[in-house]
């Protein structure tokens, strides 16, 4: 008798942008493993959708992630054709468009058309929800210029797809996790209420759905946490037990490691209260979880236990809120660091009347500090001036984009009215966006999936 | 019993998460001997001590003593978050780092389970 199959789903993308060859080996790893395997891409974060949404409204066409043909290209083929399915929310703001993309790209490639199914429900922007979300978040979104409200589904409908004969999902905003837990509910075929399941495939989806993040990215610290070959990481591959358990791995002759160390810090990753982990699917509670190396690149997590879900759904809103203004400008050599706070003394008396600036030094005092001053005026206090290579950066920002516009020319400016030889002026002006956050009734929700023609 | 004093990086490795106006940092004992030296000393007193001057609001510390591990969840420390701050790095994806520099007094006994450079674990402060 053979041994039970164990589920394998690896994860080519962490983010919008993540690196796109980081999928061929880990299809390569899936295919080699001769088990059921899943391939995701998770591409959303909090204000991609956004983003897309504004995409959108340009080309109607648009509005799903913008790589998707770089990440799917090289791997398309060998997935259909060794039946690995692929699981993502890249289709952002419009996961139809995503959809009827990877299908002509399937055709340009001489594929079968593949079974694509598309989720649908995320989106409640509409003026089906208008009245709901109103209820909720009260006169604060009133005056708002709303470019996108989203919900996060949950794993129920990608794994319904799944069970439909899908070999592609294309998702809007789902949770994370879920693109993990989709699967697993789909091919071990756990009761909707199974919490611990659904908590321990959920972590195994957190794990997964940062991509690099377990596999030794973003943990190198040069002579006390050493990573080999970060220019060509392997991503993460968890192999998920009939009880939810997994093992995260890396496709052999990549780059990077998994140790218990890595695990850990990306199992902590974004988690507030350690015992209640809140996902569409359930609440998942690690305070008992245990993560075991159990061979090279190879750490089982186990003690992840589950509690019922919530009944409401989180519905992320994002409004249009003003513009964002920076401006930079380099001192060097004697009194490098006297000169830089002497120009942005400058800034601050001449932009006064548009609002709080902040002012940096970068190499002496930046990302530590706060908006508000308190250690910069610290660092004033304690350090000699005595840096030799500071670049002065300072933001603000405004909802008027006129008011925003003045940085620039007075960053400008101090080439010829600021303290002496400050060079390497660079500014910039963008539209930023805010978010509102409300909990929806599960029952206001309609999440479903299509299945592409 | 001999002590010497070290920045807390030499004990523990950590990462900063984000959400909305709210940090939460992992710090992970390197070894679990080290571990209860880091719960007895980084408290929520001291770690609100090291990000005073970006108020918190509250500070909560989980303890996962199985991972020998802990969270440390820090509100309305990220001047209103990545939509609001004026900060480069309005994730506060740095603050790990401000973290792991708090002082951990170590008996010299376990000295050898630290990680990082010969001088900063032998020239700790011997009080």
């Amino acid at each position: 008798m053979s041994s039970p199959q164990v589920l394998h789903v690896g994860c080519a993308a962490g983010f919008s942008g993540d690196r796109t060859d980081a999928a061929a080996p880990v299809v390569d790893a899936l295919i080699a493993s001769g088990q059921p395997a899943v391939l995701i891409f998770e591409t959303l974060a909090e204000r991609t959708l956004a983003l897309a949404q504004l995409a959108r409204r340009h080309d109607p066409s648009a509005g799903y992630e913008p790589l998707l043909d770089e990440l799917l290209r090289p791997v398309l083929a060998r997935c259909l054709q060794h039946g690995v399915r692929i699981v993502s929310n890249f289709g952002a703001a419009n996961p139809r468009g995503a959809a009827l993309r990877i299908q002509a790209l399937a055709r340009e490639l001489g594929l079968a058309a593949p079974r694509i199914a598309v989720i649908h429900g995320d989106d409640v922007s509409g003026a089906d929800h208008h009245a709901a979300l109103r209820e909720r978040l009260g006169p604060a979104l009133d005056a708002r210029s709303v470019v996108s409200a989203n919900t996060y589904l949950g794993a129920e409908t990608i794994a319904g797809a799944l069970r439909t004969g899908a070999q592609i999902v294309v998702a809007g905003r789902v949770a994370d996790p879920s693109l993990t837990v989709g699967p697993a509910l789909a091919h071990y075929g756990w009761a909707a209420d199974d919490w611990d399941r659904l908590a321990r495939a959920t972590m195994a989806g957190h794990l997964l759905e940062c991509g690099a993040q377990v596999t030794g990215g973003y943990y190198a610290d040069p002579g006390l946490k050493d990573v080999p070959g970060l220019a060509r990481l392997g991503y993460p591959i968890a192999e998920i037990d009939a009880d939810g358990h997994c093992t995260v791995g890396k496709p052999p002759g990549t780059g990077g490691m998994v140790d218990e160390h890595t695990v850990k810090e990306q199992l902590l990753y974004e988690v507030h209260d350690p015992s209640a982990y809140l996902t569409p699917d359930v609440v998942a509670d690690i305070s008992d979880a245990q993560v075991k190396q159990v061979a090279p690149d190879r750490v089982r997590l186990t003690g992840v236990r589950g509690h019922p879900r919530t009944d409401t759904l989180k519905v992320n809103v994002c409004f249009e809120s003003g513009w964002l203004a920076e401006g930079e400008i380099s001192y060097a050599g004697a009194r490098a660091e006297a000169r830089a706070r002497l120009a942005a003394d400058i800034l601050r008396e001449r932009l006064r009347d548009v609002g709080p600036l902040r002012a940096d030094l970068i190499g002496v005092a930046s990302v530590f500090a706060d908006d508000a001053g308190r250690w910069w005026h610290d660092a004033a206090a304690d350090t000699p001036r005595e840096a030799r290579d500071v670049r002065l950066r300072v933001a603000l920002r405004h909802a008027d984009r006129t008011q925003a516009e003045r940085l620039a020319r007075e960053v400008v400016a101090l080439y010829t009215c600021g303290p002496a030889g400050g060079g390497g002026v660079r500014t910039a002006l963008r539209p930023t966006l805010g978010t509102l956050a409300c909990l929806l009734p599960r029952a206001e929700v309609a999440a479903r999936f299509e299945m592409l023609d | 019993m001999d002590f010497i004093t070290v920045p807390l990086w030499c004990a523990a490795h950590g990462r900063t998460g984000d959400k909305g106006n709210r940090s939460n940092i992992s710090v992970i004992a390197w070894h679990p001997q080290l571990y209860p030296l880091i719960v007895e000393q980084i408290h929520e007193t001291a770690i609100a001590r090291q990000f005073r001057h970006r108020q918190p609001t509250r500070v909560t510390r989980h303890l996962l003593p199985n991972l020998h591990a802990m969270n440390v969840v820090l509100d309305d420390v990220l001047d209103g978050g990545v939509n609001d701050a004026l900060n480069l790095d309005s994730h506060g994806k740095a603050l790990s780092f401000l973290l792991l520099e708090l002082p951990l007094r170590v008996p010299t006994a376990l000295v050898p389970l630290l990680r990082g450079p010969e001088s900063t674990i032998s020239t700790g402060d011997t009080p």
